[in-house]
């Protein structure tokens, strides 16, 4: 698999991102913005960020940063709206959707407007913020962040001019081509040669590591050849020209790697020269970016001209048709529809149930043909069911695949060593929730990455592998899939999310739990990082990671180490699939309880029971004392049997808590398909989803961890209610390890 | 020439012109909005959650969804709560969620001007005039007009999850 079978999924998501941060934009009372609105636009532009990085959409990437920093101003209400911001923002929008366009039809994005909108929100940032911090005490975060932007974009922008007027020209789609690697060692070289075999006629090879030239014959355009050697180069190694001209192609090659040294002292993060800068661009970009960001205005037709006026678009409806014509067996279908045709299949088995029941209390020997009759009918329906959910199931590999790429970016970018370790490729996953771990992980490799491992320098100096390590992995786990993102760096940093916990105005104390403090980095708007960069450090990050899998119906944990790393457990219940059910009774209510939760189930005898302060009351089991919690009690059951020993105690294990659950009755074993309660109403304490039994009335699963934390809660509350009842100087709980 | 003129107008209050949905609690009869109603269906099948506010009566399964019932009777603190053959559920689309609600009975279908709906007076206590988006006058008939979409996804209703949890 390689990424480029995932533009598409990105075209689609970003489309529909566009799309929704139009609606808001459209929505938005500039008078008085809602700042939700404002937050959503925001994430809007800052997931189209991320994925631009991962696929090496630069421009889109660049556009999405400007307009992100913008929208960040806006939202901490340090920038004023107003009509013709918005109208700015709408154009941005539209641009942003252009640019889409021209990668998705393997084109380049139109330079000249892309020029135009930086300039525009550049001018912006500068006139708002500048304003707003004249009267302010100067921090210094905010007139830098724009600042180092007005650097990197001109020194793109300016790069392509003279290309874009020579190349078109002199390279027809088909013909020789010139492609010099820089500094490319043998080993690699020989790949690509191997790799430009397959797409054209290698005519001639000469040169040393430091610019190796190969004329190739090819009827495959320029962008082509580079989005293949993307994969093993960088894109400063890679130099495609027209083969008319070797002898400038070959000064142009070692003098842009002259520049492209100069380009990355001067400004070492950046994504410069991925539209390998010529070397008056590049020397020009130094010169023109400390001008550009205090003369704004008359920038636009010094760089935007040129680069418009050459820049005719080279042949793309020829190489549609080409693409179109190598159709797969397979075909795109929207997660909706698969939805729909598993929610209908559901529906069938429930009225199978149905029928059976209503059959099965017929007894009647006569009825054979209709007793055949169901049975086929069970039969073809469970089939049925299951060839419909293997249609859901994709293997891990789907999501880990994207990272590599968007790790070694990153890490050259952060000038770290990373190496990347997956595991549980083939772990399979419901596709809908493969589809929307992507974002949240993206999230926490890219926070791993810049915030967690540390450069090699500081890693020897603590005494580690220069090399640090990123493992992604994926196991199931009961009836959850469990994914992990770990990392061996520097861990969190427990002082430092406190203080800045203060200054956000958040409720804290020195007394909390790690576990407490970590948590805390999933509050909105918090980022512990130094400087805001272009890989993370805004705060929205953990914020969406933390909305993005509770709206999944999973959580997410950090563990961290300080000196030793990071490891973020995302548990994932399995919310649209089907469930091994127990179905237990309580008074005339009937639960069930996921059976990859049940342990055992036993008739308590009244010695094994024993009080304890108050009305904690455990069961013994085998030398182990287990703490009871009556399902009557915690759900308010009426008409429940109270006498413990008459009662029946079902031992479940939840989030490695084992406890002894007290039920009325079992009734049985089955699968049941999971509803989501929270579709049309809100998450139950103690309740992860609901079923609809074979009567067609609905019964609720029970979350045998969260049913453990309502049921103390709960007795917390009667306590509070009646503080006479208990001694209350040590209310003891019963916490087993 | 005036025809064109009183043409236009007409069509204007029409478009003005909105439907109601009319049903009763006890005595009093409440309206709203037709266009939110889904279906009409009898009070059978509820399953009880428990720690949910009293009014909460529960969730159904309405062919496959999941659907939480709220008894309006219970909300508006009325006296008689009784579950007969007459007991209705009317099935709301709020927004993007479907949520059922237990009145005492569908009467009819209304269509009131916008002349007709006077505004709320500000005194309500169980029921917010935030709630209402009039009171509609029929003859010696009054209406209450609520907004169900503000009432059902209010925090008091404690039907939806509050932002930001």
């Amino acid at each position: 698999m390689d990424i480029t079978d995932f533009y598409d999924t990105f075209f689609e998501e970003a489309e529909e991102l566009l799309a929704d941060m139009e609606r808001h934009l459209l929505a938005i009372d500039v008078d008085d913005p809602d700042v939700e609105q404002l937050n959503a636009i925001f994430r809007a532009a800052h997931s189209i960020k991320g994925g631009a990085g991962t696929f090496g959409f630069d421009v889109l990437q660049q556009t999405t940063h400007l307009f992100e920093n913008l929208l960040d101003h806006a939202r901490r209400g340090e920038l004023t709206l107003r009509r013709d911001i918005v109208d700015t923002f709408l154009e941005t929008k539209d641009m942003l959707h252009d640019q889409l366009d021209a990668y998705r039809s393997d084109d380049v994005p139109d330079r000249a407007a892309f020029d135009r909108i930086c300039r525009t929100l550049q001018q912006l940032a500068m006139e708002e913020i500048g304003q707003a911090l004249d009267g302010a005490d100067g921090m210094s975060s905010e007139p830098e962040s724009p600042a180092p932007e007005t650097e990197t974009a001109p020194a793109d922008e300016t790069s392509p001019a003279p290309d874009a007027g020579a190349e078109p020209e002199q390279a027809p789609d088909d013909g020789r081509l010139v492609v010099s690697l820089l500094g490319v060692g043998d080993k690699d070289r020989d790949l690509l040669v191997e790799e430009l075999e397959q797409l054209g006629e290698v005519q001639a090879r000469e040169g040393d590591t430091d610019c190796y030239r190969v004329t190739l014959e090819t009827s495959v355009g320029r962008e082509d050849i580079e989005a293949v050697m993307c994969f093993i180069v960088e894109p400063e190694q890679l130099r495609v020209e027209a083969a008319s001209a070797p002898a400038a192609g070959e000064a142009a090659a070692t003098e842009a790697k002259v520049a492209e040294e100069t380009v990355t002292e001067t400004t070492i993060t950046e994504t410069t020269g991925t539209d390998q800068p010529s070397p008056a661009s590049g020397a020009a970009s130094a010169n023109e970016a400390a001008p550009s960001s205090s003369d704004t205005a008359s920038q636009p037709d010094a760089s935007g001209t040129p680069a418009g006026s050459g820049k005719p678009r080279p042949s793309s409806k020829s190489k549609k048709k080409a693409k179109s014509g190598g159709e797969t067996s397979s075909i795109r279908v929207s997660v909706d529809k698969v939805d729909q045709i598993i929610n209908l299949v559901g529906e069938l088995i429930i009225t199978q149930s149905m029928l059976d029941q209503t059959v099965s209390e017929l007894e009647d020997v006569n009825h054979t043909g209709l007793n055949n009759g169901l049975n086929l009918l069970r039969r073809n329906a469970r089939d049925l069911q299951e060839a419909v959910m293997s249609v859901r199931m994709v293997p891990m590999d789907y999501v880990f695949s994207r990272y590599p790429r968007l790790v070694r970016d990153l890490a050259g970018k952060l000038d770290k060593d990373v190496e990347l370790v997956t595991e549980g490729e083939s772990t399979e996953l419901d596709k809908s929730l493969t589809e929307r771990i992507i974002d949240p992980l993206t999230h926490l490799v890219r926070n791993s990455l810049d915030h967690g491992l540390e450069s090699p320098e500081a890693r020897e100096a603590a005494g580690k592998p220069r090399t640090g390590r990123l493992t992604l992995s994926a196991q199931h786990q009961g009836g959850n899939i469990l994914i992990e993102v770990i990392d061996d760096g520097a861990g969190l940093d427990r002082d430092r999310i406190l203080a800045k916990a203060r200054s956000n105005d958040l409720p804290v104390s020195d007394s909390m739990s790690d576990d407490e403090v970590w948590q805390l980095i999933f509050a909105p708007g918090f980022s512990t990082a130094q400087e805001v960069s272009d890989v993370s450090g805004r705060g929205v990050g953990m914020d969406v990671v933390k909305r993005n899998i509770q709206n999944m119906g999973g959580h997410v944990e950090i563990a961290s180490v300080t000196g030793e790393g990071t490891t973020t457990r995302i548990v994932l219940p399995l919310t649209l699939a089907i469930l091994d059910g127990m179905s237990i009774k309580v008074g005339d209510e009937v639960f069930i309880l996921p059976l990859s939760a049940v342990l055992e189930s036993l008739q308590p005898d009244k010695r094994d029971l024993y009080a304890m302060a108050g009305d904690d009351v455990v069961l013994k089991v085998r030398d182990e004392y287990l703490p009871v919690v009556p399902v009557h009690e915690a759900l308010d059951v009426a008409g429940a049997r109270t006498e413990l020993d008459e009662t029946i105690a079902v031992i479940v294990q939840g989030e490695g808590r084992r406890y002894a659950l007290l039920v009325d009755d079992l009734i049985g074993q089955q699968q049941v398909v999971v509803k989501n309660l929270e579709t049309n109403y809100r998450k139950v304490p103690g309740v992860s989803a609901a079923t609809i039994l074979g009567d067609g009335s609905v019964a609720l699963i029970l979350d045998i961890a969260d049913l453990h934390r309502l049921n103390r809660t709960k007795k917390e509350a009667r306590r509070g209610q009646h503080p006479g009842d208990v001694p209350t100087a040590h209310p003891k709980e019963v916490e087993p390890s | 020439m005036s025809t064109p003129n009183t043409n236009a107008a007409l069509a204007a209050t029409e478009e003005q012109n909105r439907e109601f949905l009319v049903f009763s609690l006890g005595d009093e009869e409440y309206g709203i909005d037709i266009l939110k109603v889904q279906e009409i269906r009898g009070y059978e099948n509820v399953t009880r959650i428990a720690n949910a506010p009293d009014f909460i009566k529960g969730v159904t399964n309405l062919r496959g969804v999941i659907v939480p019932i709220v008894d309006l009777r219970i909300k508006f603190r009325l006296e008689k709560v009784e579950y007969g053959g007459q007991t209705v559920v009317i099935v709301l689309n709020v927004g993007d969620r479907i949520v059922g609600i237990v009145v005492d009975g569908v009467s009819d279908v209304m269509t009131l001007t916008p002349e007709q709906i006077k505004p709320a007076p500000e005194f309500g206590v169980t029921l917010s005039s935030d709630f209402l988006s009039g009171l509609g006058s029929l003859e010696d008939r009054m209406l209450v007009l609520v907004d169900i979409d503000k009432l059902l996804t209010s925090d008091e209703m404690a039907l939806v999850d509050s932002v930001g949890e």
